[in-house]
């Protein structure tokens, strides 16, 4: 350990880079790499007073400290107690103690394990439904681009229904959450690309937020009743149901991406998978952590914080590297591997401490579903075409990936 | 990976708020954080005599490093009290379940807090929360006599939104005079023995509050079942097909990954519930934060990474 203080002058190559260029983002490791070698916070002299945050410990440590790292003035580049936020902030992911604890607390249990064994069944046969129509008529082998045909199709159609929303105008979702989460990064081409759609696609989803929208047994009517128990006030009900429709529907969708990537790319697990289901849990686990669909989050230091030989000074605002601590060698081995192997436990995929993914069981639930009813169809994922990526500015996510199911038993 | 089993604590401090009252501080052993809560949470405490006992969190949970318990002397009780008053001392270990909080705040613009005795605990968080979000508020605080009421210092700086109502100076707290209206923009926080809660029970639903208003914790120990083991334990894996002995060192969730059983985790602080896993058999030494007392109770899952057996033998399925 040195005790220099760094200067500019010290500051390491990867300092200058801008982590939300088009190259970065489309293949974030070998930055990655060069960020956690430079030390365990790094300035990013591309934006002002940001820091880097890359390396597992540091991370980790970091999202379990609410109480210096704060989350209310935005998990985004943009600070909220400097600039207006784009629409008003979430009551979950951009809040604090003590405004955050009520939502929370009234969302938990609606997303929790226990609540979800009542969906299992339903989205099971749904997942089966799913994959026995599009594998119909289709030959030994299907063709098909995995992306749109299943990592979107198959959350799209259940999800939703399970907050209960109506089914016209679900194709707001994607578009909504890709510029959500474009909107956490700096305001490059990525963001001026969504932002004329924007107030559209915002007006529709926060119209389904309303009581007399939603189903009455579905998520949100859930979260309504919360609101009629006291638990938390009728004004912040819609702002609940808006972070489900936010946060649940692109991340799953690149969360089976991921999965399914990892499947097409590694047979014998794949094999495995199929002679025994229940590895589809930690298959989906891991390959939460291989791909990290979520990559980033800010925030911001509340007071002057010490990471190793710097000080983060107050005010500003720390990205840290969910992607990098997942791939940190100090604390995986060979990080950069799918391993089914491996016990991805402890990964910071979802986060971790107060803010960590509400909705993570609903993501699992979702690829257990998917994952099992397609072991039982189809003997083999194989990759038809390299993948393409889709760019945004927090999500690692794929455009396209073309894929070859080789029907089982035929 | 994180494995401490048996989550410890040391004593770090013990004095007197009023006469029968003590108040001790708590913290890890090597300073790492405790785990997250919030206003109206408790904890449970292990003493080194093997009894068990809630208490309240009335400390500052911006000081993620130390817990703030107050414990009453109580002169009925059994012995867990008296314990803490003559033996216990700084430096002593207590095991640690939760914390959890069935008595949350909820948002409102106004709040009455009720407390009675040492029912004020829960109340101190919630009077600084409300301090600090901007909502009005008031407390009725009654006790047999002032020199029993703890924290009438700490209290003293909010000036006259806090009533102190000594018994034996001033009579029963006037429970009519501010619960009297039903109100819409109010809640009600009630934690004290018994007879205060019937009381207010009664005040508010005879003037006709709607009832998720009233929100009150019952001050009386609860029961805790069987104690809580220190003694190893074996627990049964059906999948893996083998058993395993859980010593104190360890947790279940370490024991079942260390026969070779499949078991994911995220926090391993009893928050997220990645582990949960289905009891066959056996009766589980909760310990997490997320179960409620209904689900405790049921005792069919159980979340291995803090969680425990409060019997010789636990059946899993893993």
């Amino acid at each position: 350990m040195t005790t220099t203080p760094v200067t500019s002058t010290a500051l390491p190559a990867v300092a200058a880079v801008d982590p939300f260029s088009p190259e970065v983002l489309a293949d974030p490791l070998p930055f990655q790499a060069a960020l956690r070698d430079a030390g365990p916070v790094v300035p990013l002299t591309r934006y002002d007073d940001l820091y880097g945050m890359g390396r597992y410990a540091d991370v980790h440590a970091a999202l379990v400290d609410w109480q210096r790292f704060c989350s209310s003035a935005g998990v985004g580049l943009s600070n909220f107690r400097r600039e207006a936020p784009w629409r008003p902030p979430s009551l979950l992911l951009e809040a604090d103690p003590p405004h955050h604890d009520a939502p929370r607390r009234v969302l938990a249990p609606i997303l929790g394990p226990r609540a979800l064994r009542r969906l299992r069944e339903r989205w099971f046969a749904v997942a089966e439904e799913h994959v026995d129509a599009l594998l119909a008529g289709a030959g030994p082998v299907l063709e098909v681009d995995a992306m749109p045909a299943l990592a979107e199709a198959f959350p799209l159609r259940v999800f939703p229904d399970a907050v209960g929303i109506p089914r016209e105008g679900r194709e707001h979702l994607l578009p909504y959450g890709d510029h959500l989460f474009n909107a956490f990064g700096p305001p490059n081409d990525l963001v001026a690309k969504g932002a004329p759609h924007v107030a559209e696609h915002a007006g529709w989803v926060n119209a389904q937020c309303a009581r007399e929208v939603l189903s009455d047994d579905g998520f949100g009517a859930e979260i309504w009743a919360a609101a009629d128990r006291g638990d938390i006030t009728h004004d912040q009900a819609p702002l609940v149901v808006r972070s489900l429709l936010s946060a649940g529907v692109d991340t799953t969708v690149h969360g089976l991406g991921a999965v399914l990537r990892a499947m097409a790319t590694h047979p014998g697990a794949w094999d495995r998978l199929r002679a025994d289901p229940t590895l589809s849990r930690v298959a989906f686990e891991e390959a939460i952590r291989w791909e990290s669909p979520v990559q980033t989050f800010f925030r911001t230091a509340e007071v002057d914080v010490p990471v190793g030989d710097t000080v983060v000074p107050e005010g500003a605002k720390i990205l840290m590297f969910l992607g990098s601590a997942n791939h940190d060698p100090r604390h995986w081995d060979d990080p950069d591997a799918f391993d089914l192997d491996r016990d991805p436990s402890g990964h910071v995929g979802f986060g971790m401490g107060l803010h960590q993914c509400v909705g993570q069981h609903v993501a699992r639930l979702e690829a257990e579903a998917l994952l099992t009813a397609l072991a039982a169809r189809v003997a083999r994922i194989e990759v038809a075409a390299e993948p393409t990526r889709h760019l945004n500015n927090t999500m690692h996510a794929f455009a396209t990936q073309p894929v070859r199911l080789h029907l089982a038993g035929l | 990976m994180d494995s401490t089993a048996v989550d410890r604590l040391v004593v770090t401090g013990k004095s007197s708020a009023a006469e029968g009252v003590a108040v001790l501080e708590l913290a890890r052993p090597d300073g790492r954080r405790l785990p997250d809560w919030t206003p109206g949470a408790h904890i449970d405490v292990t003493l080194a005599n093997g009894e068990t006992r809630q208490y309240s969190l009335c400390g500052d949970r911006w000081d993620a490093h130390r817990y703030r318990v107050a414990v009453l002397r109580e002169v009925d009780g059994r012995g867990g009290s008296a314990y803490v008053h003559d033996e216990l001392a700084a430096g002593d270990p207590v095991t640690l379940g939760g914390p959890r909080n069935n008595f949350a705040m909820v948002p409102s613009a106004r709040y009455v807090f009720v407390a009675g005795g040492i029912g004020i605990t829960p109340l101190l968080p919630m009077i600084r929360q409300a301090e600090r979000v901007g909502a009005e508020w008031t407390l009725l605080y009654g006790g047999r006599r002032r020199a029993s009421m703890a924290f009438l210092d700490d209290l003293a700086r909010y000036g006259d939104r806090v009533h102190v109502v000594p018994q034996d100076e001033a009579g029963l707290l006037p429970l009519a005079s501010w619960l009297g209206e039903p109100r819409t923009d109010t809640v009600v926080y009630c934690c004290g023995p018994a007879p205060l809660l019937a009381a207010v029970e009664q005040t508010v639903a005879t003037v006709g509050w709607a009832p998720h208003r009233l929100r009150t914790e019952r001050f009386t120990a609860t029961e805790v079942g069987a104690p809580v083991r220190d003694a190893p334990f074996t627990v049964e894996l059906t999948r893996t097909g083998t058993t395993v002995t859980v010593t104190p060192q360890i947790s279940v969730l370490a024991a079942a990954r260390d026969a070779g059983a499949t078991t994911l985790s995220s926090c391993e602080k009893g928050t997220c519930g990645t582990c949960e896993t289905t009891v066959l058999g056996g009766v589980p030494d909760h310990r997490d934060s997320i179960l409620a007392d209904h689900e405790r109770a049921a005792g069919d899952c159980m979340f291995p990474c803090v969680s425990r057996s409060c019997t010789d033998r636990l059946v899993l399925d893993l």
